[in-house]
């Protein structure tokens, strides 16, 4: 292996999804673990078939709308009540009822936005360098290919070996993914 | 004092610096000035082109600049002094001007040369603010609109402020030596070619001056002359009384009252003493409610309040006098009048039954028989002596001023006349038609004019001398009882105005003769002994104790009424009336821009007066609000827009003197029209067999309350139907008090959520008596001169802008030819549960613990949300920077206590915050409670028939408690759950039951 | 429905297509150098009354608000309009994006991208008119919540916090929606462009995507509840907007029916805007195969609905000022019908009650022009609708002594068509630029090649 570029990872290129998914079973099978697919649509089923499981995010969902109703309501009544206490048109400080819409608005913004700020940090994202873009035909994987990732990190990872564990999974074609 | 450095800062490029302006230099600097092509380009400015630069500020700004400019001159150095002479306060007050808080003094202003009692508020030396005089027998402490608007004359940038020659600018010592030489001529002849014109003159020292100046003088004459002269009532009087008596009416005495075309609520020198004895009568609670009968053949505030109110083409009105006076037994009696014998049988048999305590009553624009026929009633039913006192003329030297200016002209025609001097007036502009008095002034070989701005008539003399205003000079005056005021001055002259004593000390060869002088040494004569002492008290008080004519009693002849008989001729064809604008009145207040905005009671027009007609005639000639006609009488006549007037008589049109000046001031000129060309000395009053034809032109016409709805009923019937109004008959009110509480739907109380607020201390709450308001509008200008209120300007009151924190709501009862008329002064309500709060986004508008309704101005960001959700759309918006900021003297005139508002904020009325906040204070220091009728807000305090009552409603031993726990006090639109502070009580009606409609 | 034909049989998306086609043919409208000259004639157009409203904005800022029309008793004139009409212009796009995505509607697919950028520029346009209807624009923030020197507050009771709080949530959630549907085309176009520059400029947009099936694992479960929760949302901004009216006391205005029905009245307009403007684009770009037919039709339909549930608010409206027998609000109605602005009222009713009835023809649904006619009515049709619910209402309230009338000045007109202006060059900037149909959401219905669910 000496006098080699350190190696990140194999890809393989498939036509479509199910040989990409059949493939990615047979790696599991062969023991591979440390593996990532790419795929210019979503795929269903492939992510479980790599062993994840998505629980992570609509706890943190929940947790954004949870903080922005307790402090949407918790705004209203601190300054209608404690802070700056105005005899409003005869209503009391506390007129709860008028304070229900802004509540439920601020709910859904904290929310939406710990969704969109959990998925970006639960990806990784923004990433602006990651090895498989060294790869050319990777440019495919977001029109109509779709690729299987090996690492080398991977224990089971031999690079001849996974190579030609990976052609016998009728890719197209295997790449070498340096880091 | 920022005001003051504000004054002195030159304006504009044009003007010099302002440290130059001192004494000699400034007058060289000003003639300099003055003369660049910029200041007359602007001087000939006409408003109607200054209308779109109102709504365009940068426009504004610039003229105002160029104003500015002028008066940082004129006003230099004197703005804010006090006269250097000893004047006295009205109240106890320390020694020395405490910065922020007011003195205030006792004066008078003259009307038609009759004088108004008044109290002035001085902020540092600055006259701010107008009151009644509550030691004044005219004024009992109210005011009306005239005197309130008097304190922006005074401060009026349009002002004349330089002694003009031929137009250009020129000094009193010139005058003096022109003036001189022109007196020794006359000196040779025993003055044959000197004539003195003045208006009615009542004020001693004035008349006194003028004696001496006739004896100095034998030949000269002294010639008198007012547009809406009194000629009427003294020829009237001569006709029975055989000599001219003035006549003093007691309408608190009256219980039947029968008025022949006399509006004595709104017009005369005696209107505010009258509509507060006469709403005195009409309250229930004491005893009998008075009765008033009205036949006119025109709407007024007196008809709109009236019983029994009969149109009648004026013409008709002398038939309905002598048929009166024939049924009460009168010689001289007429045959019948159709469609007014009801109406008169009705009056007939209630004055009957009230000898002693009834009153007839005559117009000032009903012809002299009329006024005899009035005499000769109230005679018959023993009137004289409780309801009726006659005493000597108020004039000093009464004349038939239509004859005294005839002659005056006669003489100039035939070359007679070298020396003419005009005190006051504008007879260019105002004298009858057929004198042609511009064209006969031109054969006079000296020409002097003393007048506040210059005029029409300044115009066609050689000498224009800036007069002084009343708050600006010393002198006196007699009100409606001959009750002598001084007149004491507040201000120095702001533009270096000279008063008619100073120039007839000129005549008098006395050039040095201040007005002080002459007023204090004509009193010190008539005082005698103590004289200082009594002149003291009688500047303190504002009257001079002891000087009300006593009442006398004249031999009345009823064989001149036979005389008179049958000289009742009923021209046909339609007739012009020719009445005082109720804003602008014979044109003197022209250029008066809160007159020119005041809506007129009746049509709610601005900015513009019309020709009144009827419906019927309307519909007759199928003419809409806004259709210019021709009024043509002979060969003379006027082009006029039409004005829909529900009550005019069927066949009479009513024009409004006043407006259309070719030369007073950017806010006077082309406003309206003029009606004077159509005025001719016999007819002053009314002319019959005029002709109207269409001339297919419109103009529109800004007025503030239903655009095109007053044909159609809509409005009045949707107010009717929504109990807005509510009133009743006395009798019906006596036999079920809850009557009024019945008409309307209150809010069930358990239907809200929220429990109603506490409002422990005050609670502060304001009822307004529909029965006493007669609309007379003297506390809507009260309170734009109180809160610093701008005027807007016909474009903006045409977009539904207008800024008066005051509406007063008017509305037709009853059939449109002939409806009954209903004011109702709307203004903020201070609702507890205020609408316009709950939305406001910044809580720019709060609840104050005390329950008013406050806007936070600074914290106003203008979504006019509030005024939105306001059901009593009593909010008012600056959508441009409508305030000036610009013009120094306008300045000088602001209440200091009271918030200037910028563009772009809400405004409201506030209840007078301030006036609450300085009671508060007074009674903090003096560690007491706020007393009941401690605190008077300004609409409160101007109202002349008392019908705003304003205070602490948690008291309930005040006034404003007693009031609400009345049965016929009830709140505006209850159902909403609103809870209104500021409630109505119903007004209540006195309908003879013999005559069947009301 | 589902049981018509016309929804069975054709295709969302018209047959011979593959991954690759669909994705160079989408890519290729925005990489291609070509811009079809229609394009900058359209553009110019647009952006002049663009600068129209940049002016007339100029103006009412130097002078005041004076120079519009509003006046007491009319204190809101077409700023409250317009403003009310661009925010229910704004819901079709979340609404299809999220509500048509929950219910599976996979047609939505094609048209949600585009529809989605129309709601944020509407809601854009909506967003000026309550900042410039003040009297003082530049002290709007105080209606923000933030500690100033005054140590003063909003007031929370007013609805038009309420809007400032609904406006901005919902402009904040359809732009993250709108960016994070982008992300994956982004990434595709950061792959397929030639040039550098678009390289860099679209890679900083994609953030890195490569398509990781953890990444869409986790992008689907986002996008699902995005979607979840912009529906309460899309359904509370005009509810809210509608409180405006509602919770005031000015017959006319106070109505318990108007939450639901301006919702309502919002999708309708919505989807009638989306129909103006799909129409000629698919026209333009060829893009029939993707917006089809079967789109057309299903949007008419919508308008259909919705349409009936807006005659049923103005029935409602009616009925209940008779029923409720109260003189202020018997007296608003037949002023809205006889009085001064009877002209505004029936010609709404025919624009949004009648016009939509010919949607019950096939021949109609089916022919692209007389779609396209009435699209624009019902745009036209509710826009007199907020008039007639503004104006008429305010313009004679309770007492009588107050009614005044209302027109709208130039200035109020050149802002108006301005913000047309802005929002059509928003628009032709956006189809330039951007993916007008999401690449990535078209792959999922190539038939055959689709994999099981789609989503």
């Amino acid at each position: 292996m000496s006098g080699q570029l350190p190696l990140y990872g194999l890809l393989a290129e498939f036509e479509n999804p199910e040989e990409l998914l059949s493939a990615v079973r047979r790696a599991r099978e062969a023991g591979f673990r440390k593996m990532d697919a790419f795929t210019p649509l979503p795929v269903h089923g492939l992510a479980e078939e790599m062993g994840f499981r998505g629980r992570k995010l609509p706890i943190i969902v929940l947790l954004g709308g949870l903080a922005g109703m307790i402090g949407g309501y918790g705004l209203q009544y601190w300054v209608s009540v404690i802070e700056y206490p105005l005899n409003i048109g005869g209503r009391p400080m506390h007129s709860w009822p008028a304070f229900v819409p802004i509540t439920f608005e601020t709910t859904i913004l904290l929310a939406a936005l710990a969704t969109v700020l959990g998925l970006l940090a639960l990806n990784g994202l923004p990433m602006p360098y990651h090895p498989v873009f060294n790869v050319r035909r990777f440019k495919l994987a977001t029109r109509n290919r779709f690729f299987l990732c090996l690492e080398a990190v991977d224990p089971r990872f031999d690079r001849e070996a996974t190579r030609e564990f990976l052609l016998g999974l009728n890719a197209r074609g295997v790449y070498e993914v340096e880091s | 004092m920022s005001s003051l450095r504000d004054a002195r800062k030159p304006k504009g490029p044009d003007a010099p610096p302002a440290k130059d302006l001192r004494g000699a230099r400034y007058w060289r600097s000003l003639e300099e000035w003055a003369d660049t092509p910029e200041f007359r380009r602007f001087v000939e400015r006409e408003f109607p082109e200054n209308a779109s630069q109102w709504a365009d500020p940068v426009g504004r700004r610039r003229f105002l600049k160029l104003m500015g400019a002028s008066l940082a001159m004129a006003g230099v150095g004197a703005c804010t002094v006090q006269p250097p002479e000893r004047i006295i306060p009205y109240v106890k007050q320390p020694e020395e001007i405490v910065p922020g808080k007011p003195l205030y003094y006792a004066t008078a202003m003259p009307q038609w040369g009759i004088g108004q009692g008044l109290l002035v508020e001085s902020h540092m030396g600055r006259p701010t603010k107008i009151e009644g005089n509550p030691d004044h027998p005219a004024s009992l402490g109210a005011s009306n609109h005239f005197s309130q608007a008097s304190i922006l004359g005074l401060y009026d940038p349009d002002r004349s402020d330089v002694i003009r020659r031929a137009g250009r600018i020129d000094t009193w010592d010139n005058f003096l030596a022109e003036l001189a030489s022109a007196l020794e001529v006359e000196a040779g002849r025993g003055g044959r070619g000197l004539r003195l014109l003045t208006g009615t003159i009542t004020s001693p020292s004035l008349a006194a001056q003028i004696e001496e100046l006739l004896t100095l003088y034998p030949g000269s004459k002294h010639h008198q002359w007012e547009p809406l002269n009194r000629d009427n009532v003294l020829e009237g009087a001569k006709l029975v009384f055989g000599r001219p008596v003035e006549t003093r009416y007691r309408f608190d005495r009256a219980k039947v009252i029968v008025s022949l075309d006399s509006d004595f609520l709104a017009w005369g020198p005696a209107s505010v003493r009258h509509a507060r004895d006469f709403a005195g009568a009409r309250r229930s609670e004491d005893g009998e409610m008075s009765r008033l009968y009205v036949v006119e053949p025109t709407p007024s505030l007196t008809g709109g309040v009236a019983d029994h109110r009969l149109a009648l083409e004026s013409h008709r009105v002398e038939a309905v006098a002598r048929r009166l006076a024939a049924n009460l037994g009168i010689e001289g009696g007429a045959a019948s009048v159709e469609s007014a014998e009801q109406w008169i049988a009705g009056a007939v048999a209630d004055l009957q039954r009230h000898r002693g305590d009834s009153l007839v009553v005559a117009g000032d624009g009903q012809p002299p028989i009329v006024h005899a026929l009035a005499h000769a009633i109230n005679h018959r039913l023993g009137n004289v002596g409780s309801t009726v006192e006659y005493t000597r003329p108020l004039g000093a030297r009464p004349v038939n001023q239509t004859e005294s200016l005839g002659s005056l002209v006669d003489d100039m025609r035939s070359g007679g006349v070298d020396l003419l001097v005009i005190l006051d007036g504008n007879p260019v502009y105002d004298a009858p038609v057929d004198f042609d008095f511009a064209a006969a002034l031109q054969s006079v070989k000296l020409r002097i004019h003393l007048s506040q701005s210059e005029d029409e008539t300044s115009q066609g003399c050689h000498w224009h001398i800036p007069g002084a205003h009343f708050l600006e000079s010393w002198g006196d005056v007699r009100a409606f009882d001959g009750t002598v005021s001084i007149i004491q001055p507040l201000i120095r002259p702001l533009y270096g105005g000279r008063s008619s004593h100073e120039l007839l000390g000129a005549l008098l060869g006395r050039p040095g003769l201040t007005a002080e002088q002459a007023v204090r040494d004509h009193w010190a004569a008539q005082m005698g002994p103590d004289s200082e002492k009594q002149w003291r008290k009688s500047v303190h008080d504002g009257v001079v104790a002891g000087t009300a004519f006593p009442p006398l009693t004249p031999q009345l002849d009823e064989a001149a009424l036979r005389a008179e008989a049958g000289s009742t001729t009923s021209p046909s064809g339609m007739e012009v009336l020719f009445r005082g604008d109720p804003c602008v009145a014979d044109g003197r207040y022209a250029n008066n821009g809160w007159l020119q905005e005041l809506p007129k009671p009746l049509t709610k027009l601005t900015w513009d007066n019309a020709a009144l007609i009827s419906p019927a005639m309307a519909r007759e000639l199928s003419l809409e609000n806004g259709d210019v006609v021709r009024l043509s009488h002979g060969e003379r006549g006027v082009e006029a827009p039409i004005w829909v007037l529900p009550g005019q008589a069927a066949r009479s049109v009513t024009v409004h003197l006043g407006s259309g000046h070719r030369r007073a001031g950017r806010v006077a000129e082309g406003v309206g029209f003029d009606a004077y060309p159509l005025r001719e000395s016999d007819k002053l009053w009314n002319a019959a067999g005029i002709q109207i034809e269409k001339t297919g032109q419109r103009r529109f016409l800004a007025c503030t309350q239903n655009h095109h709805l007053i044909e159609t009923g809509l409005a009045s019937q949707q107010a009717h139907d929504r109990h807005l109004v509510r009133e009743t008959e006395i009798e019906e009110y006596r036999s079920n008090p809850e009557v009024i509480h019945e008409m309307g739907h209150e809010f069930p109380e358990e239907m809200t959520l929220y429990p109603p607020h506490e409002y422990p201390g005050h609670a502060w709450g304001m009822v307004i008596d529909l029965g006493a308001c007669t609309g007379c509008n003297a506390c809507v200008v009260a309170c734009q001169s109180e809160n610093n209120i701008p005027v807007v300007g016909k474009q903006m009151v045409e977009m539904g802008r207008e800024m008066h924190w005051i509406r007063i709501d008017r509305y037709f009862e009853g059939d449109l030819d002939d409806p009954r008329y209903v004011h109702q002064p709307m203004i903020c309500q201070h609702c507890e549960n205020a609408p316009c709060e709950v939305v406001c986004p910044v809580a720019a508008t709060s609840h104050s613990a005390e329950g008013l309704n406050e806007m936070t101005y600074n914290r106003c960001v203008g979504t006019r949300y509030c005024s939105n959700n306001c059901p009593y759309k009593v909010r008012r918006f600056n959508f441009l920077l409508y305030q000036d900021w610009d013009t120094p003297s306008l300045k000088l005139m602001r209440n200091p206590d009271v918030t200037v508002r910028s563009r772009g904020v809400m405004e409201k009325c506030t209840f007078c915050v301030q006036r609450i906040n300085a009671a508060r204070i007074v009674a903090r220091n003096e560690d007491r409670k706020i007393e009941d009728g401690e605190i008077v807000t300004a609409c409160e305090a101007a109202c002349p028939s008392q019908a705003i009552t304003f205070g602490d409603i948690n008291d309930s031993a005040s006034r404003v408690a007693r009031l609400k726990a009345d049965k016929l006090n009830y709140g505006i639109l209850n159902e909403l759950n609103t809870r209104p502070r500021t409630t109505y009580l119903a007004r209540l009606k006195n309908s003879n039951p013999e005559l069947a409609d009301g | 429905m589902a049981s018509r034909p016309e929804l069975e049989k054709p295709p969302v998306i018209e047959p011979g297509h593959t991954y690759a086609t669909v994705t160079d043919k989408i890519s290729s409208i925005v990489l291609g150098r070509h811009t079809p000259i229609s394009w900058f004639i359209g553009f110019a157009i647009s952006f002049t009354l663009f600068m129209v409203m940049m002016y007339a904005i100029t103006y009412t800022l130097v002078v005041g608000t004076g120079v519009w029309g509003i006046n007491i008793p009319v204190g809101w004139g077409f700023a409250i309009i317009n403003f009310v009409w661009w925010i229910g212009i704004g819901h079709a796009g979340t609404l299809i994006s999220a509500i048509l995505l929950l219910l599976r509607q996979d047609w939505r697919t094609s048209i949600n991208r585009f529809a989605e950028a129309m709601t944020l520029f509407a809601v854009a346009c909506a967003g000026i008119f309550p900042l410039l209807h003040t009297g003082r624009p530049w002290l709007a923030y105080w209606l923000l919540p933030y500690p100033n020197t005054m140590g003063m507050w909003p007031q929370f009771r007013s609805p038009l916090v309420w809007d400032v709080f609904a406006v901005s949530t919902y402009g904040t959630v359809s732009l993250l929606f709108w960016y994070v549907g982008l992300i994956p085309d982004l990434a595709t176009l950061r792959d397929r462009s030639k040039r550098k520059a678009a390289q860099i400029i679209y890679g900083i947009g994609a953030m890195g995507w490569r398509g990781s099936a953890i990444h869409w694992h986790r992008y689907e479960t986002a996008y699902l509840l995005l979607a979840g929760l912009a529906t309460p949302l899309v359904v509370s901004v005009h509810t809210v907007v509608s409180f405006d009216f509602a919770v005031s006391l000015i017959p006319g205005w106070h109505t318990t029916i108007f939450p639901p029905y301006f919702v309502a009245g919002a999708i309708y307009s919505g989807f009638a805007m989306v129909m103006t403007l799909a129409i000629p684009i698919r026209k333009i770009y060829g893009l029939e195969d993707f917006i089809t037919m079967r789109h057309l039709r299903n949007m008419a339909k919508i308008i259909l609905a919705t349409g009936l549930i807006v005659a049923y608010g103005y029935t409602m409206e009616t009925f209940m000022a008779w029923y409720s027998g109260s003189l202020f609000e018997s007296f608003m109605l037949e002023n809205r019908m006889t009085g001064p602005y009877w002209m505004m009222y029936w010609a709404l009713i025919v624009c949004n009650v009648i016009t939509p009835q010919f949607l019950w023809f096939r021949r109609v649904r089916n022919s692209v022009v007389t779609l396209f006619v009435i699209s624009l009515i019902v745009n036209v049709g509710m826009w007199l609708e907020r008039y007639v619910i503004v104006v008429t209402s305010l313009h004679r309230d309770f007492l009588p002594s107050s009614w005044g009338m209302y027109a709208g000045t130039f200035w109020d007109w050149a802002i108006y068509v301005g913000t047309l202006g802005m929002f059509l060059s928003l628009l032709f900037l956006f189809v330039r630029v951007l993916p007008m149909i999401s690449i990535f959401e078209m792959r999922t219905l190539i038939p055959g090649e689709k994999k099981d669910g789609g989503h």
